[in-house]
């Protein structure tokens, strides 16, 4: 269990009032404990990026929210596409991957070249 | 000295002469395109993203700066402490919590079947182009681990004994939760035409204690106590998870008073502090003996009190 004042105290020059700030425009979601906001690794993380991104990569908070949008949206979907790759893993025989790995590599085409449109069937 | 390898300025892109503004610019640039967030699955940018932040810490601080030009330091020992990124938590069960602004990108339309294909070859274990004897990873192998309490709070070493006769040693690291799997990278299943072999995952239990309790990082031990320690104070012996201290009982103390031993808990772990010991107190009156028996036949106490007062209250 981390606490607003120990990630200020973790990243330094992050001010309070900024992580609030950041904490009300939920691009940080931590949990809550009462009234105080309670922050898991992942949490940390994120600030520590957002923190990057607003100093080292000069993004002002109005670009900000598009940016992380757009890094979520990233996630989500590498995170579904992982999850698919393990279903199929999982429903299958190790042959089956073979054959989807073979179509997928097929479809896409040599690495760098543009590929056929997949076909259905 | 430094070697070409470990050369700031040469990991920055910039010469001797350059100024405290281009230093900044160039790292700025650096940053933009290298960072491990923003290159899921690109596991060199991680590598790139450390090597020019830490000319960048040697660089941008003059003093640092002006040794280093001198030959008094080198940038080997500027390393930063270790970083997890963004990226390590984004993809994984936890990573859910900030998909939700991602309401619009359920499906995978997005991106190209280049980076698609770039995907599923490094999702999949499996891997392999036209015609060649496709190589494939091991299959990681699930296991269970049953560790005492005492080993998952202080951190330990085990030896496990596969199905298959191997035997493998896991680091238990202090502070492990119940249902936490460690991955032991390459003593899974092995790989197929040459492929590596999968993990062991091993996933932990807890064996529960007599007499400590977990909670988080916490431990919570109920200690009894005689009625003589608790009304008049005592210093007595207890037991933590590593050790037996000695701690003080304040006198007028009852069942249900509770102390704190700061950092007697989980031991630090992982940039966490130590968790504390909770000492709940119990009162044991013991075998009563006709001296007590007397003195409480006697006894008028200045503030008489009804221990049951809530419950007939509640009734």
């Amino acid at each position: 269990m981390i606490t607003l004042e120990r990630v200020c105290a973790m990243i330094g020059g992050l001010q309070r009032s900024e992580l609030e700030r950041w904490i009300a425009e939920d691009w940080v979601q931590p949990d809550r404990r009462g009234d105080e906001p309670v922050f898991d690794e992942i949490d940390v993380a994120r600030v520590r990026l957002i923190v990057d991104l607003r100093r080292d990569l000069q993004l002002d908070e109005e670009a900000l929210p598009v940016v992380l949008s757009l890094i979520d949206q990233l996630y989500a979907a590498r995170r579904r596409m992982r999850l698919l790759c393990r279903a199929i893993e999982e429903a299958g025989s190790d042959e089956l991957t073979h054959v989807v790995l073979r179509r997928f590599s097929e479809q896409a085409g040599p690495a760098g070249a543009p590929g056929e449109p997949p076909r259905a069937g | 000295m430094a070697n070409n390898n470990n050369d700031p300025y040469k990991a920055l892109g910039v010469g001797r002469e350059a100024t405290a503004g281009d230093i900044r610019r160039a790292y700025r640039k650096l940053a933009k395109k290298h960072h491990p967030d923003l290159n899921p699955g690109n596991k060199a940018a991680e590598e790139k993203f450390k090597k020019i932040s830490v000319a960048y810490d040697l660089l941008s601080d003059p003093d640092k700066r002006a040794r280093f030009d001198r030959g008094e330091i080198d940038a080997s020992g500027q390393e930063r402490p270790e970083r997890h990124f963004y990226r390590g938590h984004a993809e994984g069960t936890g990573g859910r919590r900030y998909a939700g602004g991602a309401a619009g990108a359920e499906g995978f339309g997005a991106g190209s079947q280049e980076d698609l294909g770039d995907i599923l070859g490094e999702f999949f274990r499996a891997r392999g182009g036209h015609g060649e004897p496709i190589q494939m990873r091991g299959r990681d192998q699930a296991y269970q681990l049953t560790v005492d309490f005492l080993d998952a709070v202080n951190g330990a070493t085990r030896r496990l004994t596969l199905p298959d006769g191997r035997t493998l040693d896991v680091t238990i690291p202090p502070g492990v939760e119940e249902g936490q799997v460690l991955r032991l990278r390459g003593q899974g299943g092995p790989g197929l035409n040459g492929g590596p072999p999968g993990d062991a995952l091993i996933e932990i239990g807890i064996a529960p204690h007599p007499y400590f309790r977990r909670e988080g990082n916490d431990v919570h031990l109920e200690l009894p106590v005689t009625l003589s320690e608790a009304a008049l104070g005592a210093r007595v012996s207890v037991p933590t998870p590593r050790s037996s201290v000695t701690m003080t009982i304040p006198k007028h103390s009852d069942t249900g008073t509770r102390l704190r031993l700061r950092g007697r808990g989980v031991a630090e772990h992982g940039g966490k502090p130590a968790g504390d010991e909770y000492v709940t107190l119990k009162v044991v009156i013991g075998p009563v003996d006709a001296a007590l028996e007397n003195f409480l036949r006697d006894w008028k106490p200045e503030q008489p009190t009804d221990p049951r007062r809530s419950l007939t209250e509640a009734a």
